[in-house]
């Protein structure tokens, strides 16, 4: 009986994987109203218990895959693969609304910008002083510092290993954990009191998780404003990442 | 119809990963450049041009839609299939790039809103209590 259980889950791996990822989500929601009362995001709590799972997988297993190396969450390669990844990614940018995004202005632009660059050498220099110098490893931390979508795209794009991924999707998680837990606290001292700080903070501190849930907890009415900077953050940074910031770091640190 | 906008995602999907191709051989790198940014900035051109030109349809935006929504439960399938083990033998990087690149940002924001001040928002508005006396 549990081996035709198994078996069917098996055969049909990608559907096992889409049942899957949403016992997670659901349980991160629950676990995000009654546990840290919406201030920590539903979707941070499920990315947390995706890594986790990715250790047990990879402790179970001894393999490089995580949970994918198991049989039953095959489905889970798929689902969480390079195709799926992009084809989810791009499709966002279709909320984005050029005339909005217009009246974000110059100091929205300006603000992006920073936002990429800034973290960008910090986590890149942060990599360097751990050892880590190589063009592609410092190119592929120093991009998970953008966003925790920006570092494996970045570091599919150019030849990453597995590990230096998981080390990059791991330095803009506690990024946007730190932006969403954070941002109500230091709402005042940066002057979060109107729509054009609300977009400059979209714009430099990045990840649409972290900005539109920090911002929701400071003053709501602010969140479009910052989600509209926060919406090209991931955009600018994986059209930035693979190419000028990858051939800037290598004309630096050599290949 | 629904499959319209999943093609048009699609399409753009494919355009950019091969724009991204020939610009890294143009470049001469053997990796893809910027490919999934190319593909994002078609998309957005695309639903420009087809909400002047008309053929944008809500079927059409809900093909795009979906996967748009499908996001974040594909990062955390991504998530799921990391190479966490070897990541935790890297030790403290992660966390230490992290705080440095909060810090720095938030250092930045605060300066840019003292040099830049913006209007702040009216205060919200109290419901007006009914006054006591019978008026109107």
């Amino acid at each position: 009986m549990l081996d035709l259980i198994e078996k069917g889950l098996e055969h049909n791996g990608l559907v096992t994987a889409f049942a899957f990822v949403g016992v997670i989500m659901w349980v991160s929601v629950v676990l995000s109203k009654r546990l840290t009362f919406g201030r920590v995001h539903g979707s941070a709590i499920a990315i947390v218990i995706g890594l986790v799972l990715a250790w047990v997988g990879g402790t179970l297993t001894g393999g490089q895959k995580g949970l994918a190396d198991l049989a039953l969450f095959s489905g889970i390669g798929l689902m969480g693969g390079a195709m799926l990844r992009d084809f989810a990614i791009v499709a966002t940018a279709f909320e984005v609304q050029a005339t909005e995004a217009r009246k974000a202005g110059m100091i929205g632009a300006v603000a992006l910008l920073l936002g990429t660059v800034l973290p960008f050498i910090v986590s890149a220099s942060m990599a360097w002083v751990f050892g880590y110098r190589d063009a592609v490893s410092m190119t592929t931390i120093g991009a998970g510092a953008v966003t925790y979508i920006v570092g494996p795209v970045t570091g599919a794009a150019i030849g990453a290993t597995s590990d230096v991924m998981a080390l990059s999707i791991a330095t803009g998680l506690i990024k946007a954990i730190l932006v969403m837990v954070g941002t109500p606290f230091a709402a005042r001292w940066m002057g979060l009191d109107n729509p054009r700080s609300a977009m400059v903070f979209g714009g430099l501190a990045g990840t649409v998780s972290g900005v539109t849930a920090g911002l929701a907890a400071t003053d709501r009415r602010l969140v479009p404003y910052g989600a509209l900077t926060a919406t090209f953050h991931t955009g600018l940074g994986c059209l930035l990442g693979p190419s000028l910031l990858f051939f800037i770091v290598r004309g630096i640190v050599g290949a | 119809m629904i499959i319209y906008g999943v093609a048009l995602l699609a399409i753009c999907t494919l355009a950019g990963i091969v724009l991204g191709d020939m610009l890294g051989v143009l470049l001469g790198v053997k990796s893809n450049v910027g490919g999934v940014g190319i593909a994002m900035l078609l998309l957005i051109f695309a639903r420009l041009y087809m909400q002047r030109h008309g053929g944008m349809t809500k079927d059409c935006e809900l093909g795009v839609g979906f996967w748009g929504a499908m996001y974040i439960p594909v990062v955390v399938a991504m998530a799921a299939q990391q190479n966490v083990v070897t990541a935790l033998h890297g030790g403290p990087v992660a966390v230490l790039a992290a705080i440095g690149s909060v810090v720095l940002c938030g250092c930045t924001i605060a300066f840019i809103s003292r040099t830049h001040k913006g209007e702040p928002l009216p205060d919200e508005p109290v419901d007006i209590a009914p006054s006591a006396a019978g008026g109107r």
